[in-house]
C-alpha cells in the first residue's frame, strides 16, 4: 500500500533518510523504531506528502504521494497544531472542513473514549489532553493510512490504555497503521510488525510474533540488540 | 504490559481464554466477541486475535457458525478432559520444580497438606 523506493532526504549536507526501500501493507499495525535523529519523522513526512524526497519516491498504491494522496493519509505530527482560541468542538469542525473523510460522529465517540468534551478550550488543555485531542482528530478520519508520530508522548499510564483501544478500533484489513514511539513497550502487543531504522537507513522489517516464537525476543530486546550494536560499531 | 513480550502473545491470550472455558467463566455455548472486539478487549493486534481464534478452533474448544460468530463448544466432556489435562500439566511443572529444589515425594506431599 505504501512503498518507499530508494528514498533519500538531505538537509544541506546532513542526510536524514538514506536510500530506504520499504514496503508497508494494509491490514498491519507497524511500529516504527529508532533512536532520536534516525529519520523516522522525516520518512513519515515524506510518506504523508508534506516534504519532498531529495531522491527516490514514496508511492501510495503505485502512485507517488502528492497533494492528492493526502486524502487517504492521516498523519499526526509531534508539533502542536491548534489555534489557542479553538475549542475541542471547533477543532473537529475545522478538520471536517478540511477532510472529506472526517466523521464528526466518530470524533464524538473518540472524545468520549479519551474523556475529552466538546466545550473544552484548547488553551486550557493539559499536555496529556492535547496529545489525546490530536489522536482523536486524526483517527476520526476514515483514511487508508494512519501515521501517528509519538502517540504516547506526554500521556499518563492509564490514558495509554484508552489510546491503545482507539488505535485498535481503527485497525482494519484495508487500512495501514504506522506508529512511531520511544515507548517501545507500549506497542509490543498492538503492533504486529516492527520497522527498525538507524541513521536514516532501514535495518529490518520484522513480524513480531515470529520474532518471539523463533528467537524468544521481544521488540524491546531486538531494539537493544540493534542499537547497542550500532553504538559499538561507532566506537 | 500484561503479557510476557518474549513469548508469542497469541499463546498467552489463548491460555487466558482456555482457562476461562475450563473454569466456566466462559460458559459452554457462550458467544465470543468478534476478532476486532477481542483485539480491543485484550489490547492485542487484530491479526493476533484472529490467530487466537484459529488456534482455539483447531484445538476444538470453540466453533465458528457461519455468519453468526464464534461460540464455546457445548461438549462438557471435552471441557472436562481439557481441565484434567491442564491440571496434570500444572502438577507436573510443580513437581519438577520441587524436585529441582531437592524435595522428596514425602516432603512435597507434607508441604501440600500444610500449605493453605
Amino acid at each position: 500500500m505504501l512503498e518507499s523506493k530508494q528514498v533519500t532526504k538531505a538537509f544541506g549536507s546532513k542526510i536524514a533518510v538514506d536510500h530506504v526501500d520499504l514496503k508497508l501493507e494494509a491490514g498491519h499495525i507497524y511500529a516504527l523504531l529508532g533512536p532520536n535523529g534516525s529519520g523516522k519523522t522525516t520518512w513519515m513526512k515524506m510518506a504523508a506528502g508534506l516534504i519532498k524526497p531529495t531522491g527516490g519516491s514514496v508511492e501510495f498504491n503505485g502512485r507517488p504521494v502528492d497533494i492528492d494522496s493526502r486524502r487517504y493519509v492521516a498523519y499526526m505530527s509531534t508539533e502542536p497544531y491548534f489555534y489557542s482560541w479553538m475549542t475541542v468542538k471547533s477543532v473537529g469542525k475545522y478538520y471536517q472542513d478540511f477532510f472529506a473523510d472526517f466523521s464528526y460522529e466518530r470524533y464524538l465517540a473518540l472524545l468520549g473514549k479519551l474523556r475529552l468534551n466538546e466545550e473544552m478550550k484548547t488553551r486550557s488543555l493539559s499536555s496529556g489532553m492535547m496529545a489525546k485531542l490530536k489522536i482523536g482528530v486524526t483517527l476520526a478520519r476514515d483514511a487508508k493510512v494512519y501515521m501517528l508520530d509519538e502517540p504516547f508522548n506526554g500521556i499518563d499510564l492509564l490514558a495509554r490504555d484508552e489510546i491503545r483501544a482507539c488505535i485498535l478500533e481503527s485497525a482494519k484489513e484495508d487500512k495501514l497503521l504506522l506508529l512511531s514511539s520511544h515507548l517501545v513497550e507500549e506497542m509490543e502487543a498492538i503492533a504486529d510488525r516492527a520497522v527498525f531504522i538507524s541513521e536514516g537507513r532501514l535495518i529490518e522489517n520484522v513480524d513480531l510474533e515470529q520474532l518471539r516464537s523463533e528467537r524468544g525476543l521481544s521488540m524491546a530486546d531486538r531494539y537493544r540488540q540493534i542499537y547497542a550494536q550500532a553504538e559499538v560499531d561507532e566506537k | 504490559m500484561q503479557y510476557n513480550a518474549n513469548e508469542p502473545i497469541w499463546l498467552q491470550v489463548m491460555d487466558l481464554i482456555t482457562t476461562d472455558i475450563v473454569t466456566g467463566a466462559l460458559a459452554p455455548g457462550e458467544k465470543l466477541p468478534g476478532g476486532r472486539d477481542m483485539a480491543v478487549k485484550y489490547s492485542i493486534n487484530p491479526n493476533t486475535a484472529n490467530r487466537v481464534y484459529r488456534e482455539l478452533e483447531d484445538a476444538g474448544l470453540v466453533e465458528t457458525r457461519r455468519g453468526t460468530g464464534t461460540y464455546v463448544i457445548c461438549d462438557a466432556r471435552r471441557i472436562g478432559e481439557l481441565k484434567t489435562s491442564l491440571a496434570e500439566k500444572a502438577a507436573k511443572e510443580f513437581k519438577h520444580r520441587m524436585m529441582e529444589l531437592g524435595l522428596s515425594r514425602e516432603e512435597i506431599v507434607r508441604l501440600l497438606e500444610t500449605e493453605d
